[in-house]
């Protein structure tokens, strides 16, 4: 068993004892990813250096009596759309691939100041756009339960990480389902806030309406943490909302009686594997033995969600992405005849087909002659999915399904066919176009592969989403298992 | 002359900087002249990442701009990106607004040859400003200063109503005027905080529909925009006369040749696709805070105008100039605090002020003149300490020092010499001294006297009360 299969309070414990130091935990965090990152390509940029020297510190600090943060000690990786001061962050793509930030995300203080240790920046599709991180313009990152299944995307290196033991925790960021997809991919918890709970500063923009930073980690427990840690209103983003943070640790009571979910049919209909399903459904059977009630409920204009999203997210991502034009930072493509020059090489050199593919898509949907029919409708759809959910959570606490339709593909297998690889994300994305949080838990394995159990709340009821997970896994041993790697 | 076949019509796009101590979306400095690029951030350099707070100061400006001009603000405002790239503007859109500006529906008034008009503004919206490109000789390189970047600016956008070059500058003046009254900017085109273009196109009179316009850049001054749109009219004019046609395109104003040059036809437009900005919410402006606003708007210069005609008895156009500027209203009213005689405060403020600093091609605040040291010196000349013309010496120190009038009367013995005894001596001698003017005066010359009081004065430095000097020679003169 790995220190990091230890629960945070007993990791906790054992550092207050000096039964072990936070330089003996960043040491096994890296001697982990020396030994399994080869295979994996979790990792574009480790920070072996930066941690070592917050490892001493924080050493140093508890030695001399100091407080523990709520993350004291524990080694974290950062999704690399994340901005990180001095610490290359790349977003995995070619045109930000040597660009050092010079200021920290809200997010990224917020671990500092909790005391967690970052051990570098976590591979992901370029600018979060992709479904299983084949879109990095560096190298893939495989599944750690099948190196030749993709991890699921965008924070496939974020899952991948977790899952394969080399941090204690990741965070990620989820604007169609890239927390919860390669979470469920791999076997961990990833959780994607309500949006406007966790601050956005600093998150390299992919799509503004829909992003939310959130944690990757192997129990509920320590997404709760996690949460804790970097959820509450920043005023340097106008988004983020000045709501009061409850206690979501204290909330894991472990009691999910009388709790009402509700099961979108649309969710558990064709398309959705037998097996994916069958796991679901065994989850559903065990939250209605500790009391939860479940009854199916309809999201009826779930079909249209995927359409929706990709015209509303590649309109801002059009928009967010249009300041990498080679003249402040970035690629600056040698030998450009003009401006008009220096933007067109500059971009076509530092962007990969798929980010080329919904720049396009995007000012396509915006442009004059164009925009009622695609992004104004694609904005009265999501209204209608919003209403979807506010119907449901009339009569429910929560809803649940499966996270993804299927487990894990072999990689390769779609990314030549975006249709059928954004399908992939037709249960995560209503719950960006709703703004509402949601978790995606293990539950079970399909032919060897991890699946998950999507569990989704009202606007800012984390605590109860929180709960039910906690409830499940604390009866259940999907979460526990590792996969069997080195 | 070409002009009488058609009726022109323009209207008007205005720029103008709000003066607000920082930038719009983030804390940077707002400041004029600083060493480039000192005045940035993060989030005005447009880096991976950030994202806009708004300035709660450039909204209440705005705010009170619209009202101002009589604009309907409503209860919800939004901003919108306008995409574009250029390397002034880093994020490659603009955060401006776009379907719910802050204000809408409004108009002022103007006046042209002694009538008055009313213009409609379409809309007045808030927007950040872009940074500066600087190119280098030679032209192999550009440079950019990005310490105006996210400077707020509000636009606003005239109705087609203007229909003479004439009135165009007379809506600027009025627009500027308020603008200062209401204390939102500096609104100094020559540093840029005020900025327009114009749209101009002609039809024949009495037809409804409008003819094709071009749109003007590149004006400097209010007149050059007049220049720009007299020289625009007539162009027009003779391809229309002509049997040609307008093209639809962006001509910039190039002074030097006092001629417009095509910068870009319609084709080349951008389609800025305008999408609601995604990183700021809505803005709600809820009754209270818009009549909070409203109450800090002073009198406007119309209402200030009506009031000079009405309590001092000036004439329209004395109240129009003396309120076309606050700071010129406002130095005439600190005046009376000290003066019950407005007509000759108005008259030296209009007269002697105005020449000088037309003469010095000053602004008023370059000069050190106050109220307070106008009154105190109209109560001298009231009070016989000094002439009317020896107060035009005083003033000019005044302006040029900011001392008081009774120290320059002090320091230069510029004290009126009232003194009967002393007067009669010299008038004895001027008589004594001029046989021949006293001869024709004697036979009916009036103009005489005036000859003799001249040498009166002359010999008293012009120290010498005038009316007393007149007084005492026609008595010598009639013994």
């Amino acid at each position: 068993m790995s220190l990091f299969d230890l629960r945070l309070t007993d990791l906790h414990n054992k550092l207050a004892k000096k039964e072990l130091s936070v330089s003996e935990l960043t040491e096994a965090s890296l001697k982990r990813i020396a030994e399994t990152d080869e295979k994996i390509g979790a990792f574009l940029t480790l920070d072996e250096e930066g941690a070592r020297k917050t490892a001493k510190r924080l050493d140093e600090h508890l030695a001399s009596g100091g407080e523990r943060g709520l993350l004291f000690g524990l080694p974290a990786g950062i999704k690399d759309n994340l901005v990180t001061e001095g610490l290359r962050t790349t977003c995995a793509s070619r045109f930000l691939e040597n660009y050092i930030p010079i200021y920290d995300a809200t997010v990224v203080e917020k671990l500092r100041d909790a005391q967690a240790v970052t051990i570098g920046k976590l591979n992901m599709d370029e600018f979060a756009m992709g479904s299983s991180n084949e879109n990095s313009a560096f190298k893939p990152v495989h599944n750690p339960w099948d190196l030749s299944c993709v991890p699921g995307g965008s924070s496939g290196g974020s899952a991948a990480a977790v899952a394969a033991g080399q941090v204690y925790f990741a965070l990620g960021s989820d604007t169609g389902g890239s927390i919860r997809q390669p979470a469920a991919y791999c076997g961990v918890v990833g959780l994607k806030p309500t949006y406007g709970l966790v601050s956005r500063f600093g998150l390299v923009a992919f799509a503004s309406s829909l992003d939310q930073v959130g944690p990757v980690t192997k129990n509920v427990e320590d997404a709760a943490y996690v949460l804790q840690t970097i959820a509450g209103h920043d005023p340097k983003d106008s988004t983020s909302a000045n709501v009061e943070i409850p206690d979501y640790i204290s909330a894991l009571t472990g009691d999910v009686s009388g709790l009402r979910i509700g099961v979108p049919k649309e969710y558990m209909g064709e398309g959705v594997d037998p097996k994916v399903k069958a796991c679901v459904l065994e989850a559903l059977k065990t939250l209605e033995s500790l009391g939860a009630v479940c009854e199916e409920v309809s999201l009826p204009h779930t079909e249209y969600a995927v359409a929706a999203y990709y015209l509303l997210a590649s309109s801002e991502a059009s928009s967010n992405l249009a300041r990498f034009d080679g003249v402040r930072y970035g690629v600056r493509a040698k030998n450009a005849e003009n401006l008009m020059d220096l933007y067109l090489r500059s971009r076509s050199e530092g962007f990969g087909p798929e980010v080329k593919r919904r720049i396009m898509l995007g000012t396509y949907a915006l442009s004059s002659g164009y925009y009622d029919a695609y992004y104004l409708k694609a904005q009265k759809v999501r209204t209608l999915i919003k209403r979807d959910f506010d119907q449901v959570f009339e009569k429910f606490d929560l809803i649940a399904g499966p996270t993804t339709p299927t487990p894990a593909f072999k990689i390769g297998e779609r990314i030549s066919d975006p249709l059928t690889m954004y399908l992939n994300d037709i249960l995560t994305i209503p719950v960006n176009l709703a703004g509402v949080p949601a978790i995606s838990v293990p539950c079970g394995f399909a032919d060897g592969l991890p699946v998950g159990l999507q569990i989704i709340g009202k606007p800012f009821g984390e605590t109860a989403v929180l709960r039910a997970a906690h409830a499940f896994e604390s009866h259940t041993d999907h979460h526990t298992r590792r996969p069997a790697l080195v | 002359m070409p002009l009488n076949n058609y009726e022109t019509v323009i209207g008007l796009e205005v720029h103008v900087e709000l003066r607000t101590k920082t930038k719009i979306f983030c804390g940077c400095q707002v400041s004029f002249g600083a060493p480039p690029n000192t005045n940035t951030c993060p989030v005005c350099l447009g880096h991976p990442g950030v994202l806009p707070v708004l300035n709660r100061q450039a909204v209440e400006y705005a705010i009170k701009a619209a009202l101002a001009l009589n604009c309907k603000v409503p209860e919800w405002t939004q901003f919108a990106r306008k995409n574009y790239f250029y390397p002034d503007l880093p994020k490659a859109y603009q955060i401006s607004q776009s379907d719910s500006p802050i204000g809408e529906h409004g108009w002022i008034d103007i006046e042209v040859d002694g009538k008055t008009k009313r213009i409609g503004i379409t809309r007045l919206h808030l927007e950040e400003d872009a940074g500066k490109l600087m190119h280098v000789e030679g032209g192999q390189a550009s440079l950019v200063d990005f310490n105006r970047v996210g400077t707020p600016l509000i636009e606003i956008v005239s109705e087609p109503d203007i229909r003479s070059p004439e009135e165009a500058k007379a809506y600027l003046e009025k627009l500027k005027a308020i603008m200062q009254y209401c204390d939102v900017s500096d609104v100094k085109m020559e540093q840029g905080s005020l900025r327009c273009d114009a749209n101009i196109s002609l039809r024949p009179h009495g037809q409804t529909a409008f003819g094709t316009k071009t749109e003007l850049k590149n004006m400097n001054s209010f007149r050059h925009v007049q220049r720009a749109l007299e020289y625009e009219q007539l162009r027009q004019a003779d391809i229309l006369d002509s049997g040609g046609k307008i093209v639809q395109e962006t001509r910039r104003w190039d002074e030097a040749k006092g001629i417009t040059v095509s910068m870009r036809s319609k084709e080349d437009a951008h389609d800025y696709r305008y999408f609601p900005d995604p990183d700021l919410v809505r803005l709600h402006i809820d009754e209270e805070w818009k009549a909070r606003i409203r109450a800090t708007i002073p009198e406007l210069p119309d209402a200030r105008k009506k009031r000079y005609m009405e309590e001092y008895g000036l004439s329209s156009y004395d109240a129009g100039v003396l309120t076309s500027s606050k700071q010129l209203a406002d130095l005439f009213e600190d005046s009376l605090k000290y003066t019950a005689d407005a007509k000759a405060a108005a008259n030296w403020i209009m007269g002697d002020l105005l020449a000088y600093l037309n003469a010095n091609n000053l602004e008023l605040e370059d000069v050190k003149v106050t109220g307070q040291g106008l009154g105190e010196m109209l109560q001298l000349i009231e009070k016989g300490t000094i002439s009317n013309k020896i107060a035009k010496t005083v003033f000019k120190a005044m302006l040029e020092t900011g001392k008081a009038p009774q120290q320059i009367v002090e320091e230069q013995g510029l004290v009126q010499i009232s003194d009967e005894g002393a007067i009669r001596q010299i008038v004895d001698k001027v008589i004594a001294a001029n046989p021949q003017s006293v001869e024709d005066y004697k036979n009916g010359k009036e103009k005489a006297l005036g000859f003799l009081v001249g040498q009166v004065m002359r010999e008293t430095k012009g120290k010498a009360n005038p009316a007393l000097v007149n007084q005492l020679l026609v008595e010598r003169l009639k013994n």
